[in-house]
């Protein structure tokens, strides 16, 4: 570093010092020249990765107080309806943190909410990549690392719900209990592994405990780690624009004003999460009392992100048959099936959407939802699926907020959870087309300017202006495909797999609308208009 | 729905007009103390067309024949008697009698035959109850109670379009009352069933509930994760997309 060593500072000589010892200088200046694009849409990422710094720093203070066991004592804090009843070590010292142990309730309270904003990030940061295409070659890899990650996070979310031990977290388990015990032939041996014999057992708190601050974060980390690493191999993408092409990426360097951005926005977070930690409280564990597998109480839910899981349990219907004396019960397993398939085609869509298409370029360039209306189209088909399952976990809620009949709401939302999908796929995808027709009609004919001309004749006409550079080149530039022709093979024959593909490509190119031409662009420009 | 509307309405406004009617009757002795016998009029011009005229019932309401009076006064004085409207379950509202009244119609109707009588202000002091004792009520609460009622006290979903009503500041009077009758969908918790002591820990419980506000903070209704879901999508990933927009937005 010659420019550092013309002035001898203390900040160069200690720069230099380390750069001798560790060649940091190479990572800081490749790292340091990593370039964001500005979109907010791009900064969703950061909340995933600074809430979790939040569950980290509060979590660990947890542990400190947090006991995993499950040994019976009696409760002697200073929560008056619950002195003196029998719990578990691990609900009285859920509780010690919450009402004896100075800041203890805070760092609960921002545990929990940071938690829930961790998941809800990655769910939205999830929609963007996924509506923008940015999930194409060659970000595959990292979608599915993110999804795993989204698992991961439910799993960690789920085990740590199930740690105070609190009746509320006791139904939980009771309810995962009946869906392994659901499974045909292993299940009851699973439940039995599972919980070291009879639910709901002594061991279940401890290893609970192992997986949430152990093996699930560790995991964690390290995926977010391989995340990141691909996110600065592949950079970023970035919506089209004057000089915003597939092959660079235009934004903010990290070093120095990202960097600046991005620790303002991490404090930003933290102090969101500290004030809603304060002012609102979370998982009141002592209104639910120990767990005992009696009561259960009304309103008993999983968190949001459990909630569809939930929901499709209640959806399901109710049917049970019996074979060879094991009973089936289907309202178990026809929903862990359900969702079993939307989770691999959620996981494994980039492979999919890249066979029907059969595009194996790489793409920088995010695009437009509209752009892609299929795909625009399964994703809010996608959406509904999942909202509807999600609405349902909290149908006991709907029928009392609005009055109305439990059962029906289940009906109601069973039928939506088949209708709705198809609904939202021609809907969207209509008012996706619409909306390029839009595009392309304005920028052949200009926008409506709102000036209304009297021609000589005595005619009205309303005058329309031209787009400007950087709004014409966001309409016209995208991509656009044809459905793949059914040809035959070097063999000379065509599989069943090619007529299949080309049905699928057809399905997904056959109703489009191509991007302006130079050529159309130049005609309406000699137009007049 | 709109027949249901407009049968609902029908039926609301006839029970307004039928106390409407009934009021000067009431208002006029109010100086005494009111008698069995005044019990009995205003059990005839107020009940009796669903009742029956000697609260024997009839296709459109129950026999109140043993319902003693704790029932009286606990469906009268929450307003759920006379009723709003034909509903999937009478609703709450403001009473529409006085106390007095209340009580005579519940002495005339408990000496038709034995029933259920109001607790006495001993059985409700919920004073004499220690810590423990709050903490025995609330876990007979959790048990018995909190499947309908949520373990706050929030109110719960029930079948049909029927509903758990929530606990909070409600006259302890009447959550005995409840207790004892079995109100609607409530099964009834006699005294060989939960105790009076018994009861009178579930109504401390109660009463702790009301008195201490939520340590944590607001409790967004008390209603478990659906309203801490709701309430991160909306305000905080709401919020902080807000920030994020205003962060990456350009300098004019």
């Amino acid at each position: 570093m010659t420019s550092t060593a013309t002035r001898d500072t203390f900040t160069s000589r200690a720069s230099n010092y380390l750069d001798e010892r560790t060649s940091m200088s190479t990572l800081v200046a490749t790292l340091g020249r990593k370039v964001f694009p500005d979109h907010w849409s791009f900064m969703l990422g950061e909340v995933i990765l600074y809430s979790f710094v939040a569950i980290l720093l509060s979590g660990t203070f947890l542990t400190f107080f947090f006991e995993p066991s499950m040994t019976e004592v009696h409760y002697e804090g200073s929560y008056v309806p619950l002195k003196g009843i029998a719990m578990s070590a691990a609900y009285a010292s859920s509780l010690d943190i919450s009402f004896d142990i100075r800041g203890g309730l805070l760092m609960r309270q921002v545990h929990h909410w940071a938690a829930l904003l961790f998941v809800a990030a990655i769910g939205l940061h999830m929609l963007r990549v996924f509506f923008t295409g940015a999930f194409r070659k060659p970000r595959e890899i990292n979608w599915v690392i993110g999804f795993v990650l989204f698992i991961l996070a439910m799993a960690e979310g789920f085990t740590g719900y199930s740690l105070p031990d609190d009746l509320l977290s006791g139904n939980g388990l009771a309810i995962i209990n009946g869906m392994v015990k659901g499974i045909p032939i292993v299940g009851t041996w699973i439940s039995y592994l599972f919980f070291g014999g009879l639910f709901p057992g002594v061991d279940i708190v401890p290893r609970l405990f192992v997986l949430h601050i152990m093996l699930l974060p560790a995991l964690v980390i390290a995926l977010i780690g391989v995340h990141l690493v691909l996110m600065v191999i592949n950079k970023h993408t970035q919506f089209a624009g004057p000089g915003k092409t597939n092959d660079n990426v235009v934004g903010a360097p990290i070093m120095p004003l990202f960097a600046a951005k991005a620790g303002s926005f991490f404090f930003i977070v933290f102090g969101v999460l500290v004030l809603i930690a304060s002012t609102f409280t979370i998982n009141p564990i002592w209104n639910y009392g120990p767990y005992d597998p009696s009561p259960v109480s009304a309103g008993t839910q999983p968190d949001w992100y459990i909630g569809f899981a939930d929901g499709a349990l209640r959806l399901a219907p109710g049917l049970e048959s019996e074979l060879w004396g094991m009973t089936l019960s289907w309202n178990i397993l026809i929903p862990m099936a359900v969702l079993g398939i939307f989770i691999v085609l959620v996981m494994f869509y980039p492979f999919i959407e890249q066979w029907i298409t059969g595009d194996k370029r790489e793409h920088h360039i995010a695009e437009r939802p509209r752009n892609n209306p299929t795909r625009t189209a399964i994703g809010s088909a996608g959406i509904v699926f999942y909202a509807v399952l999600w609405a349902a976990a909290s149908s006991d809620l709907i029928a009392t907020h609005f009055r109305l009949n439990v059962f029906q709401v289940t009906w109601w939302l069973q039928a939506t959870l088949i209708l709705g999908p198809v609904i939202a796929y021609f809907l969207t995808k209509r008012i996706a087309i619409g909306l390029q027709k839009k595009d392309r009609e304005i920028l052949l004919h200009g926008y409506e300017s709102g000036r209304i001309l009297r021609l000589p004749g005595g005619e009205y006409v309303e005058v329309h202006e031209p787009l400007d550079e950087y709004e014409s080149w966001r309409l016209k530039s995208f991509d656009t495909y044809e459905p793949v022709m059914v040809r035959p093979n070097a063999k000379g024959r065509i599989t069943p797999g090619t007529h299949l593909r080309a049905a699928m490509t057809r399905w997904f190119f056959e109703d489009r609308i191509s991007p302006v031409t130079r050529g159309e662009l130049e005609a309406a420009k000699h137009d007049g208009h | 729905m709109l027949l249901i509307g407009l049968v609902a309405a029908g039926g609301a406004s006839a029970a307004v007009s039928t106390v409407a009617n009934a009021e000067p009757a009431g208002t006029a002795p109010r100086a005494q103390q009111l008698t069995v016998e005044d019990g009995q009029e205003l059990f005839r011009a107020n009940c009796a067309s669903c009742h029956g005229l000697n609260a024997e019932g009839t296709e459109n309401g129950t026999s109140l024949i043993g319902v003693g009076a704790a029932s009286v006064d606990f469906q009268v004085m929450t307003g759920r008697m006379p009723m709003a409207y034909s509903g999937p379950q009478a609703e709450q509202r403001d009473p529409m009698f006085t106390q007095e009244q209340s009580d005579a119609m519940g002495a005339w109707v408990a000496s038709l035959a034995p029933g259920p009588e109001v607790p006495s202000e001993e059985l409700l002091d919920v004073s004499q109850v220690d810590e423990e004792g709050v903490a025995r009520g609330a876990e007979l609460f959790r048990i018995n109670c909190a499947m309908c009622h949520n373990v706050a006290g929030a109110g719960g979903a029930l079948t049909e379009g029927k509903w758990a009503p929530h606990l909070r500041d409600i006259d302890p009077a009447h959550v005995y009352e409840a207790m004892l009758t079995g109100p609607q969908n409530m099964p009834v918790f006699n005294d060989a069933n939960i105790s009076p002591e018994q009861k009178r820990e579930i109504l401390a419980y109660l009463d702790y509930l009301d008195e201490n506000p939520s340590v944590g903070g607001f409790d967004l209704g008390s209603l478990g994760p659906v309203s801490e879901g709701l309430f991160i999508w909306i305000f905080g990933l709401g919020g902080l997309v807000a920030v994020s927009v205003w962060l990456t937005s350009k300098p004019n």
